[in-house]
């Protein structure tokens, strides 16, 4: 029952994505678009096939930062989130920073985290954890702060202290919004380590767009977008799975 | 465990307005009393009073129990919304109260709890997976738990069809005896068959003392005097209703 529903959505999306394939194929052959514009999917695929070891170390360099920012933002904005939930003083003072700052494009900071931190690993997964922790930080506190009245009753007529009652009462509660916040995240992910890595960068995904395009190798940039679509697309399940599994109920 | 009296009077004030006037409320030792009044005379706030639980009115006057010490954290409350936790079992539910204390739950006191309410079979579903009448016993359960000498039910029983709170009720004035027990309810009958003593609520007569059968409750629903007295209530009731209609109009 379960594995024909899985097969029927694999099936599903293969069919789709080969349409998408052969109508890409079919505007390319119609359009006689050279191949420095727009390469068509054979293309794509035979610099696919050719670069496949480069791709696989620039993918590696790019997930690694990936999946470092990630932890980085996701850490500190679940840090952020209680640490406003137990303390009022807190409160008053991060909040206003919290909404100052998230009105800041963090993608517009990119030129500033490269001119602080070089072109190596650490701008980029500043970069992600810029991005990440945002979404974490404002979904994971808002659900902290939404405890319904009647759990705040029991909270009280139990004679509960902030800790337990944020242990045992608010943290649960707020899970279901820190999963939204973490599906966010996973979708910006991606994008800030590739634009970390166009501000400035030796290596990664980003990099190798960027030297194909300088040497007109529209096949091979095609094929670093299909693989970061890939990168992220697995991104997005790993989150998404985790979330149903561990955050919702 | 001593279950004390209450004794509460003054002037129930809500930021200018007064809510309830002149109020004088004798909370008997060990027995049912049980509050009636239209909606939004204040019922619920005098509960929530009790049971020390934010209210937004405030009481000029006096709140205490009868031995002299104080009511903190001798008062368990019952509502009409269950209050349980989602993602806990019925089993973590009814124990919660030592989890937020901070101190080892009982959990063998607690499963002697389910099966004293009739759902010791279904200790480990949550309550997403109970019946609501399954999840007001679970909540019973809790309130038996927390072992607490004064009980607040505010309505607990009137999200419930007629059979299964006819069984509720007799269920928690069994195991809610030696208790003293201060009951909010809308239900003529559930007050006839439950209250030791019973009172009425109304914004312009203040607060005045209804007859209650002379045989010990809880009374069965078809005996002659339950009906008399549900009848003789519903007739002062709807008396009530209609002057407080006469006098806004």
């Amino acid at each position: 029952m379960i594995a024909g529903a899985i097969s029927l959505r694999v099936g599903r999306a293969c069919l789709s994505t080969a349409t998408a394939l052969l109508g890409w194929h079919l505007i390319v052959h119609f359009t006689g678009a050279p191949a420095f514009i727009l390469p068509g999917p054979l293309d794509v695929g035979r610099a696919l096939h050719d670069n496949a070891a480069l791709l696989l170390t620039q993918t590696g360099f790019s997930a690694l930062n990936l999946v470092q920012g990630l932890a980085l933002g996701v850490v500190l904005g679940v840090g952020t989130a209680l640490n406003l939930a137990l303390s009022p003083a807190a409160r008053l003072f991060l909040r206003p920073v919290l909404i100052f700052a998230q009105a800041v494009p963090v993608f517009a900071l990119a030129p500033v985290v490269t001119l602080w931190l070089g072109y190596g690993a650490p701008s980029k997964i500043v970069m992600v954890a810029l991005v990440t922790y945002f979404p974490v930080a404002s979904a994971f506190f808002d659900g902290l702060m939404r405890l319904p009245p009647g759990l705040a009753d029991l909270a009280q007529t139990s004679g509960a202290g902030p800790l337990r009652r944020l242990i045992h009462l608010q943290v649960p509660n707020a899970l279901p919004a820190l999963a939204s916040g973490l599906r966010l995240s996973a979708i910006y992910a991606p994008l800030a380590v590739v634009i970390g890595e166009w501000v400035g960068s030796s290596r990664g995904l980003g990099h190798l767009m960027l030297m194909a395009n300088g040497r007109g190798k529209t096949d091979l940039m095609f094929a670093s977008l299909m693989v970061l679509a890939l990168l992220s697309l697995s991104l997005w399940a790993t989150v998404e799975t985790f979330a149903r599994r561990v955050l919702t109920r | 465990m001593i279950a004390p009296g209450i004794t509460l009077h003054g002037t129930l004030i809500l930021g200018e307005t007064v809510l309830l006037p002149d109020l004088r409320l004798a909370i008997a030792p060990g027995r049912w009393t049980v509050l009636l009044g239209p909606s939004g005379v204040g019922k619920t706030t005098l509960a929530r009073l009790v049971a020390g639980l934010p209210t937004g009115a405030r009481l000029e006057g006096a709140l205490h129990a009868d031995d002299g010490a104080s009511l903190a954290g001798r008062v368990a409350v019952m509502a009409q919304d269950d209050q349980l936790l989602p993602w806990a079992s019925a089993l973590a539910n009814v124990c919660i109260g030592d989890r937020l204390r901070g101190m080892r739950p009982d959990a063998n006191r607690a499963r002697e709890l389910l099966d004293a309410v009739g759902l010791g079979a279904l200790a480990d579903r949550k309550p997403g997976l109970l019946s609501t009448g399954q999840r007001q016993r679970v909540a019973l359960a809790r309130t038996l738990y927390e072992d607490r000498p004064v009980v607040v039910l505010d309505e607990p029983f009137s999200a419930l069809d007629p059979v299964t709170r006819h069984a509720m009720q007799d269920l928690a004035a069994r195991l809610l005896a030696g208790r003293t027990v201060l009951m909010i309810t809308h239900d003529p009958q559930e007050a006839m068959r439950l209250a030791d003593a019973a009172w009425l609520i109304d914004s312009t007569e203040g607060i005045c003392p209804l007859e209650t059968p002379d045989t010990p409750a809880p009374r069965p629903v078809e005996s002659p005097e339950t009906f008399a007295a549900q009848a003789a209530l519903l007739r002062r009731l709807t008396r009530a209703s209609a002057l407080s209609a006469g006098i806004a109009a």
